[in-house]
This record gives structure tokens, sequence and C-alpha cells, in this order.
């Protein structure tokens, strides 16, 4: 449970200080009007297809690039800030371990997404009051919006150790989340044999399924995988300090 | 009982050697200045023992328990105030101290009132309840050196406690130490000389990665005190003085400087202590004597003879 202390300084942190509102505004704001001109297309055209086609899969894709939009500016500061200030030191002469500092400090910014997410449900809600719906699919689509942010948040986490400028730390996650997109951009270019392969890892066409109202095991333990793989490398990048000159 | 060993302690940084096969013993309740110019291998050293990283090899051992395999009972030990202040500028004083006195373990029941015992020794008090980005340099100095405390720690670690503080706070802090080692071990570092003779029981000398001497602070003066020096101040004929000071036996030379009538003479001579034969020889002239003092060597004169010697060494 040591781990605890850590999670509350990074909870103390982000609500000190603007980060956590400032980000959940934006995210709010971007959120809410994707949701609008999604519901005036479903409105517009949605009479003979289903909800969950026209409109929650649109909604949910929409929702995913947010997140990416949204998540490396929260996890930007994880390590590169401490490492900037010089407070690492403190953590790591501390009776701390490091397994600790890293599960803290994932679940805090975990818990931080979550709160911005929970927010966005209140759109589902305005609509029952008006529409009557299956829950289901919604509810997938916000299961696997929850885990992509829990990868996203990992992956950031890990280039954050690797770096103390917190801004080459934002742009390398863009990178990397980027790239795991653009994986499967265009199917032509990646030529028929490789697609099979390379659609297995990327982030967003394993969401595919969640915002159809889709809850695949497969895609589940894709994403918790790819986060734990994530922290353990993260843990790795901090431990080297054992055995690399850090000055 | 050696609460500090450190044996034949190597660390590398790829290819610089920042510190060089050290070894050194700290007894518990003892005060050590660890003394050096800048990039000697303090840092290092301390962030060796307070468990930041390892050595390259040799042993380190706090409190009977290895940094290596050990460390968190090390850090258990250890109160440490790293070289730059580094503090969370987003945090209140208190909720900050909150969060460190969790991190090293002090029981939930005892927490607030060991927050409130270092906010009161460190006399943050006033501002206990403010941002610590808002506080002055002096006071983000204190709400570190409590964050070391804050769990009794037997060893505290203070890495160039003082720097950066006006004359004043740099009083209270060296007081502040003070208070503190005669319950605990106290390692800290410095370039300043004065605040070593002040404050320390003993002083480690580190040149480029070694160490140059370990001594007492009086021993070191014992040793270093090759030409002996008597400072007299006379009121009589200048000439005369100095060459009635240089006929005494053991004297080896007269330096002299007049004004206002009185003589200054710095008197050089072998063994013993020849301020009795001195101020018997003014009076019997009938000369005025106004002071006769033997000059101590300052740290200042045995830190650069020592650095001066570690270089014509190498």
């Amino acid at each position: 449970m040591k781990f605890l202390c850590v999670f509350k300084k990074e909870l103390r942190l982000y609500f000190g200080s603007f980060i956590a509102y400032s980000l959940a505004t934006a995210f709010l704001l971007l959120t809410g009007y994707f949701f609008y001109t999604d519901m005036v297309f479903y409105d517009l055209f949605g009479d003979f297809m289903d909800i969950t086609a026209s409109l929650w899969s649109y909604y949910f894709l929409d929702l995913r690039f947010i997140t990416m939009l949204i998540l490396p500016l929260l996890t930007m500061r994880l390590f590169a800030e401490e490492k900037k200030l010089g407070t690492i030191e403190l953590l790591w002469t501390y009776p701390l371990k490091d397994p600790h500092i890293v599960l803290g400090k994932f679940l805090a910014c975990l818990l931080v997404f979550v709160l911005m997410v929970l927010c966005t449900l209140l759109y589902p809600l305005l609509l029952a009051s008006v529409l009557t719906f299956t829950w289901g699919p919604p509810l997938a689509g916000y299961l696997g919006i929850l885990l992509l942010g829990a990868t996203f948040i990992a992956c950031g986490a890990f280039i954050s150790s690797l770096t103390e400028n917190q801004v080459v730390c934002a742009m390398s996650t863009y990178g990397l989340l980027v790239f795991f997109w653009f994986l499967t951009w265009n199917e032509e270019a990646v030529g028929p044999q490789l697609i099979g392969t390379v659609g297995r890892f990327s982030l967003f066409d394993r969401f595919e399924g969640f915002s159809k109202g889709v809850i695949n095991s497969k895609d589940v333990v894709f994403f918790v995988l790819t986060t734990f793989f994530f922290l353990y490398l993260t843990l790795q990048s901090l431990e080297s300090r054992k055995w690399r000159g850090i000055r | 009982m050696s609460m500090i060993e450190v044996e034949n302690v190597t660390k590398r940084f790829g290819p610089i050697l920042a510190v060089d096969r050290i070894s050194f013993h700290v007894a518990r309740g003892e005060v050590v200045g660890f003394l050096g110019p800048n990039g000697a291998g303090k840092t290092t050293t301390m962030r060796i023992l307070a468990c930041f990283f390892p050595p390259t090899s040799g042993q380190v051992k706090v409190g009977q328990y290895d940094v290596g395999t050990h460390a968190l009972q090390v850090k258990q030990l250890v109160g440490y105030f790293p070289e730059r202040v580094s503090v969370y500028p987003d945090l209140p004083v208190r909720s900050f101290l909150d969060f460190v006195a969790e991190a090293k373990d002090v029981p939930r029941a005892e927490r607030k009132r060991e927050v409130g015992r270092v906010i009161e020794s460190c006399g943050l008090t006033t501002v206990s309840d403010r941002i610590i980005g808002h506080l002055s340099k002096g006071y983000r100095q204190r709400v570190g050196i409590a964050q070391a405390l804050i769990h009794k720690p037997q060893v505290l670690i203070l890495d160039e406690p003082t720097i950066g503080l006006d004359p004043e706070q740099v009083v209270e802090i060296r007081k502040l130490i003070r208070d503190l080692g005669t319950e605990r071990t106290v390692i800290l570092s410095t370039h300043i000389l004065s605040e070593v003779s002040s404050v320390c029981d003993r002083v480690i000398v580190i040149n480029q990665g070694r160490i140059l001497t370990s001594e007492s602070l009086i021993e070191l003066r014992a040793q270093l005190r090759r030409a002996r020096q008597v400072r007299v101040e006379v009121e009589g004929p200048a000439q005369q003085v100095c060459s009635a000071l240089e006929r005494l036996p053991g004297v080896d030379g007269v330096r002299s400087q007049t004004s206002n009538g009185t003589v200054t003479c710095v008197v050089e001579h072998k063994e013993g202590d020849i301020r009795k034969q001195i101020s018997s020889e003014i009076l019997a002239h009938g000369w005025g004597l106004l002071e006769v003092r033997s000059l101590e060597p300052t740290l200042e004169d045995i830190y650069l003879q020592l650095i001066r010697d570690a270089e014509t060494q190498s």
C-alpha cells in the first residue's frame, strides 16, 4: 500500500495546479462539441439505421481522437517535472521502491482521466431523457476508452521517464501514439501480408470493436498487457540510474 | 561504534572517475564536514550514502546495513538534504511534509505531531500553509531541512545546507545543525571553511575524488603547525625590539611593521612555546608590551596547504 502516498501527492499536484482543470475543460468542450455534431448527423440521417452504427460508433471514434490529444499533456509531467525540479532525488532517497512510485503516479493520472470521462456520461444521460436506447453499446465504448486511456497513460509515463523536458515528452508521446494510429492508416501501403500482423498492434484498430459495442476479450487482454508492458519499461528506465551515469 | 563505514568506494560515470577508492568511518553522534572544491566528489559520495545510486565498487554500510542490499533500511536511517533544494513548488508546506512523513513510514497516529514538530524546529510556523513556490529561498531551504528531519533519522546528510542564504539565516541554520549534532550523526558538505570550524568535530578533505585528510580539527591544526608563529605588539624603538627578539634562543626569523610608535613583529620559531621568553625580554628592556599571541593556522591555511600538496604530488 506504499504507493498510496505517491498517489495522493500526485492528485494534490494535479488539482493544486491548473493542469487537471484546464485539460478537463478542453476535454469536455471538445467531446461535447463532437457529441453535438454526431447527434445532428444522427438526427438527419439516422432514421434508417440503428443507433449503435450511426451514433455511438462515431461518438467513440471521436472520443478516441480527443483522448489522444489530451492525455500526453496530462502524462508529460509525471517524471519529467520531477527530474527538472530535482524532486526525483527526494523520491529516490525516501524508503519507497520504484514500483511504488510508478504505480502511484500511473493510478493518479488514470483517476484524473476517469473523472474526465465520467463527466462525459452526461451526454448519453441527456439523450436518454428524450430517447430510449439500450445502454450496452455505449457502456462497451466507455470501457474501451478507459482501457485505451490506461494504455496511453502508460506510454506517456514511459516517455516522461526518459526526459526532463516536458515539451519534448509531450511531442514524443504524440509521435508514438500517432504512429500506432497510422500503422494501419493505408492498408494498401502496408500490403496484405503485413496488415494482419501490424493490425494486431495498432491501438486504434483494437478500439474499433468497442466503439461498435463489442467487448472482445482478446482486445481487453491486449490493452491490459500493453499497459503493463509500458509500465514495466518505465520501471526499467527509472532503475537504469543504478548502472547508468546520472550526474 | 561506527555509524557509517565506507570501504574502498569508487564511482564512475562512464569515463569520468568521480570518486576514487575512498574509505572513511563516521562514529555515532559525530558531526563531520565534507570539504573540497567544486567537482571534488562530495555530492557523489553523499548520494551514495543516501542510496540515490550504488557505488561502482566498494562497500558502504550505514548502521550495519549495506546500501546495495538493504537500501530500504538505510533510507529509514538517513535524512538527506540534496544540494539542489528540491521541493514541489505547487504544494503548501504542510501538505508537502505530510507526504514526506507518509513516504518515510511515520505511523499515521504520529504524523500530525511529527509534521508539527519539524515545522516548529525549522522555524516554518508562520508559513506552514503557504505554497512552497511562493516562499523565499531561505524558507525553501528550511523546508528542505524539515523534510530531511521528519522521520527522526539517526544520520543526517546535508549537501551544502547554507548556500545562498543571507548571513542571519546562515547563523540560524548552523545553530540548528549544531543542535541536531548532539544526538545524531551529521555529515555536511560545504566549501565555506568557517562553517566547518564552527559546526564540525572532524573534517574530511576531498579533492579530485580522493580523500586528502580525515582528522579532527585540533589534530589537523597541530599537525600543520610547521612553522610556529607568535605575534608581538610592542611600544618601543622598532630596530632594537627586532634585534632583541632575533637574539632569543629558538627564533628563526622576525618580520616587523611600524605604525604610530608601536611595532608589530611576527616571530617564527621552532618547537615549544616561547611567549614567556618574549614577554620577559620585552619587559626587561622597559618597553611597553601590548600583545603576545601565538598564531593558529586557520582552516584556510590548512585547506590550501592540503590542496597544494596534493597537486604537487600528482
